[in-house]
């Protein structure tokens, strides 16, 4: 139960972080925030890592490799872009 | 481990991931931002991998590799046109991962309760967010075609497949081994289908409010994830992601004047029954003859060559505002309107850039285009900051935008953009319009804009119109040299 109450508070207390923090990023910078975030929400990574840390059967090792393979795609590729994207900004 | 060192490395690393969303106020700040979010997800694997032992690790070791190489190869050859086709399909991939872990914690028999609904639930909105981001990316991608595809009862079908789906959520809910499976494979089936059903009616220009909402969907499949296999960070980093996705939807649905309602189930709005009602203010003025333009103005020299029209403009003007819309990344002509920009300015003209926040296909789209053309990012005005500026302004140029510039949703009441925040081009001396035709923008409502007697109707490929004002515009200065 405990744990449970930590969860919701993780989850409310960030959902009001977040929201505070990305309502001032200016418009100039959205589309990097967007694919710096869609890298973040592939944290799920953690969870598909998690499918190979009890014996499991190989049903669950192929939908465990396809999950890492894709969360690892979306990482990587959301925060290269980003840093691609952010490269390209120059002032005087 | 002890549970206090636990969900102090947690906080830690979540602090971390919220200094990089700190530091998104600049755009160098922001390269750090994303460095610093990088490591902080890196750490999470970290600490994943210390705390729990990893039975098969050259498995898991290979599906990252491939994962990692696919994604760094993707992310170094796109380009920043197809940078939102690329966002949409990684927001499917990471919808793919989010129901995959959702499927295998389930069946592996979650608590009931809190923890298997919230696993139901990120089964349904990680497989919605894949299918609808497929399509997403298809149309961005210009694979499947742009318009909104309307099949019979559309609506309908989206309330009875979300209906269909709230019903075998909660009869997975009592299911137990096989039976759960089978309920699962169905709700993943359902998904998919409204995922598709949904995106597919979304159009062209409605992207950026369709892609902002699967970024928040996707930050939620992934917190909801999290609560499945109790994991502090993925709570925390999904509810930040949906948070941001939120907030960009609503920015979106604001510039753009829609209804997320109107937007997704697409019911009409009330405006289609109603005549036309207000007549405009500004169109029928003496000196703005809304038609005829060029018998009723023989001495503007918009009526005889507009070309030469735009080059005098273009040299009489002291300050200019340039107003990109998507028809010009489509033509492809943001380097030259850079190059174009940067001969004003040698000319001694102060030249700005006007952006409207849906201007492009996902929010602050054309920022980026603009930034890769080379133009200095603080010539890049926001609508609020520079829309005082036009009725001061020699010049507004516009180069491939309509809607965003129609005063018709100021001065006309019951259009689709009526209310919808516009940059207000018509108040400069002259507008010069660089479209490719006189053809409204996608709101399908004419611009009055073109008829009045101050604009330059420069159509054609904007590339070529751009190219033609340069060479004009050079030849023209040279002899002062």
């Amino acid at each position: 139960m405990n744990a449970l109450l930590i969860m919701l508070c993780v989850f409310v207390v960030s959902i009001v972080i977040g929201y505070l923090l990305i309502s001032r990023v200016p418009p100039l910078l959205h589309t990097p925030l967007m694919s710096m975030t869609n890298a973040i929400s592939a944290v799920t990574i953690l969870g598909a890592l998690l499918i190979f840390a009890v014996t499991t059967s190989a049903t669950d090792k192929l939908l465990g490799v396809v999950a890492i393979a894709l969360a690892a795609f979306n990482v990587v590729g959301g925060f290269v872009i980003t840093e691609r994207m952010l490269k390209l900004f120059k002032n005087k | 481990m002890d549970f206090k060192l636990e969900l102090l490395i947690d906080l830690a690393i979540i602090l971390v991931f919220l200094g990089g969303f700190r530091l998104f106020r600049t755009p160098r700040g922001a390269r750090s931002g994303n460095l610093l979010a990088a490591f902080a997800l890196l750490m999470a694997v970290a600490v994943v991998l210390w705390r729990h032992r990893i039975l098969q690790p050259e498995l898991v070791l290979i599906a990252l590799l491939a994962g990692s190489l696919a994604g760094w190869m993707v992310a170094m050859s796109v380009n920043m046109i197809q940078i939102p086709a690329m966002v949409a399909f990684q927001h499917g991939a990471g919808g793919v991962a989010a129901f995959l872990v959702s499927f295998v914690e389930l069946t592996r028999g979650a608590e009931p309760g809190m923890a298997k609904i919230s696993g139901l639930l990120g089964l349904i909105i990680g497989a919605v967010t894949f299918s609808g981001s497929l399509i997403a990316a298809g149309k961005l991608a210009n694979l499947i075609k742009q318009p909104p595809v309307v099949l019979p009862k559309h609506s309908w079908l989206i309330i009875g497949l979300a209906a269909l789906l709230a019903f075998g959520g909660a009869s997975a809910g009592g299911a137990e081994g096989q039976t759960l499976v089978y309920h699962l494979l169905a709700l993943i089936v359902l998904s998919v289908a409204l995922g598709l059903v949904f995106s597919i009616r979304i159009g062209g220009a409605d992207m950026p409010v369709l892609i902002s909402f699967l970024n928040a969907t996707a930050g939620l499949a992934a917190a909801f994830c999290g609560v499945i296999i109790q994991n502090r960070l993925l709570i925390a980093c999904g509810a930040t992601v949906a948070a941001s996705g939120s907030i960009l939807t609503h920015v979106m649905c604001k510039a753009m004047n829609r209804n997320l309602l109107k937007v997704f189930i697409g019911f009409q709005s009330k405006a289609a029954d109603k005549p036309e009602a207000l007549m405009p203010d500004i169109v029928p003025q003496p000196d703005n003859p809304p038609f005829g333009r060029a018998d009723a103005a023989p001495a503007s020299p918009a009526a005889g060559d507009p070309l030469a029209a735009a080059v005098e403009a273009g040299q009489s003007a002291k300050s200019i505002i340039i107003i990109p819309g998507y028809g010009m990344a489509l033509a492809q002509a943001q380097f030259l309107v850079v190059e174009l920009a940067t001969l004003l300015e040698k000319m001694g003209k102060l030249v700005r850039f006007a952006i409207h926040p849906v201007a492009g296909r996902m929010p602050g789209h054309m920022n980026v285009l603009l930034a890769e053309a080379e133009l200095d990012y603080d010539k890049l005005c926001e609508m609020d900051d520079i829309n005082p500026e036009f009725k001061n302004t020699d010049l507004a140029i516009v180069v491939g935008a309509s809607d965003v510039v129609n005063p018709a949703a100021i001065t006309i009441a019951d259009t689709p953009i009526s209310g919808m925040p516009i940059l207000l081009a018509h108040e400069a001396k002259r507008v010069l319009v660089c479209n490719l035709d006189a053809r409204p923008g996608y709101s399908g409502i004419e611009n009055p804009l073109y008829q009045q007697n101050k604009a330059i109707l420069l159509f054609g490929d904007a590339k070529t119109s751009i190219q033609s004002l340069i060479k004009g515009l050079s030849q023209g200065i040279e002899p002062t040299r």
